[in-house]
């Protein structure tokens, strides 16, 4: 303990700087930030959400700039991407759930691999009932 | 003639350099050779002044960790085949000081996995109720803990969580993960006198889950999943003393 | 054991709560988000569907259940993003010194995008 506290030894200790940039050295830690980026498409979702709805709320009219509006290519363009992170937080967080959380059938812990097909059924369910609600009902 | 592969070696002499340099040293590629091995050669025959740390050599001790090509690994079980034709770059673990060479310093460790309680504590209400007095458990109830028990503090996990590199303070994968190790342990009783710790402003909440931990744990401990329960806990406990102040008191 | 920043205990902490609104809103964004965003971002406009009639769309948007369900999702959505931007900022860019300001800026979008999302379904339509 006293060599750890001593100043003379602090001082000969050699401590590695963490580049600005850290997760583009590594694929995995990329990933990482990617995934942690889509959370500004989530916002960005939101926002597009709300001027739909204020949209459809006004008049036949607005809602039809509005489809014109989202029809012009650097909209098209922003929502693919878009599109792509909101399926990138999707998958990697129903991956991650099931890590978090316990369920027991018959006193053991199901494991979490099996808890994913569930969790996956559910987001198709979902997905085709607000494809139904929007457009065939 | 043998066949060679160059480990390129970091070298830090503090009285020396300032910062780290890297020499390279042939050793004998062997099937049966893991990287500590080479190790070992370079420092029984080409350059004694190489200081590293190795123990058992059979992935128990967790002292070899070291960052080769790269990832956290334990030396003892990296294989120099594996790496073939090389060179294979050999640096300290991530995230440490360096005292030397391949020598980092861990006193910030030992103190954070002294900090979590990892050890049983015992409910002086409720005694043993085994016939000579001991701690009976069923397998079941082992299974539970069992896991994170495998741990052998080689600290690769902490050299692979870019959180812990960016912010010394966090408590960290291993000590969190040892943490449930006790709190899901039927004999213990120190869940309570663990969570101001794991729940504190060092605790599980700066981890982003990364899940580097996992990926880099050598005995399928899975840190990550440890964490991520555990927000789940401290969650829960929270919102129990918001909603039933109350009972929380107790 | 005290706080690096002199932060209050686990007890009066808000990152547990945080931490469940967060979770929450993982959830319903995974669940309604990537549906909703590939028929009006892409399906309508690129003409791979028709888009809904006016008529159609008014009457689930401002249906009672569909309004409370929207609100859900905003205020849910925008508490996961400012929760996950705010460690992307000082995590990714190394800026954990300005967390507190980082915090207040992320929280606070949330904060004034969920109000702004209960007086669009609320009020203005």
């Amino acid at each position: 303990m006293s060599t750890s506290t001593d100043p003379g030894f602090q001082a000969r200790l050699y401590r590695p700087p963490v580049p600005r940039f850290w997760w583009a050295r590594r694929r995995s830690y990329l990933l990482f930030i990617l995934r942690e980026l889509s959370s500004l498409f989530v916002a960005w979702f939101v926002a597009y959400l709300l001027v739909l709805a204020y949209a459809v709320g006004q008049s036949e009219s607005a809602y039809q700039r509005f489809l014109d509006w989202s029809a012009n290519p650097f909209m098209i363009a922003l929502n693919a991407v878009a599109l792509g992170f909101a399926v990138l937080h999707a998958v990697t967080f129903f991956q991650a759930a099931p890590q978090a959380t316990v369920v027991r059938l018959r006193g053991r812990r199901v494991p979490p691999t099996l808890l994913a097909g569930p969790i996956f059924a559910a987001w198709v369910v979902v997905s085709g009932f607000l494809i139904w609600l929007v457009v065939l009902a | 003639m043998e066949e060679r592969i160059t480990l390129q070696v970091a070298r830090y002499r503090p009285e020396q350099e300032s910062k780290p340099t890297f020499e390279e040293y042939e050793v004998p590629l062997r099937e049966e050779w893991a990287v500590l091995d080479g190790l070992n050669y370079v420092k029984d025959r080409l350059d004694g002044t190489l200081s590293y740390r190795w123990s058992c050599r059979m992935g128990i001790c967790g002292s070899c960790g070291m960052t080769v090509n790269g990832e956290p690994v334990l030396t003892c079980a990296a294989f120099l085949s594996d790496f073939a034709p090389g060179p294979v770059r050999v640096e300290p673990l991530r995230n440490f000081p360096v005292i030397r060479d391949l020598v980092i310093e861990m006193t910030d460790f030992v103190h954070k996995l002294g900090r979590v309680k990892p050890w049983i504590v015992a409910d002086d209400e409720a005694p043993p109720e085994g016939a000579h007095g001991e701690y009976l458990q069923t397998p079941e109830e082992l299974e539970e803990y069992h896991q994170y028990s495998m741990c052998i503090n080689c600290m690769l996990c902490y050299s692979a969580c870019p959180v812990y590199g960016l912010d010394q303070s966090f408590v960290g994968p291993a000590a969190i993960a040892l943490a449930q190790r006790y709190n899901m342990d039927s004999r213990d009783a120190g869940n309570a006198l663990r969570m101001a710790e794991l729940s504190g402003h060092d605790g599980v909440w700066g981890c982003t889950f990364v899940g580097e931990c996992t990926s880099a744990c050598p005995k399928g401990v899975d840190p990550a999943g440890a964490i991520q329960r555990y927000k789940v806990t401290a969650a829960t406990e929270a919102a129990k003393s918001l909603l039933l102040p109350r009972a929380a008191e107790k | 054991m005290s706080g690096r920043s002199g932060r209050s205990g686990p007890k009066r902490s808000a990152e547990p709560f945080i931490w469940l609104g967060f979770s929450a809103g993982g959830v319903v964004a995974a669940l309604a988000i990537p549906a909703l965003l590939f028929l009006f971002g892409l399906a309508f406009p690129l003409g791979w569907i028709d888009p809904p009639d006016h008529a159609h769309l008014d009457a689930v948007v401002t249906h009672a259940v569909t309004r409370l369900a929207l609100l859900g999702l905003c205020v849910l959505s925008l508490i996961h993003f400012a929760h996950r931007f705010r460690f992307t900022l000082i995590d990714g860019l190394q800026l954990r010194r300005y967390d507190q300001l980082i915090a207040a800026g992320t929280y606070g979008t949330a904060l004034v995008g969920s109000v702004l999302a209960g007086y669009v379904l609320f009020f203005a339509i």
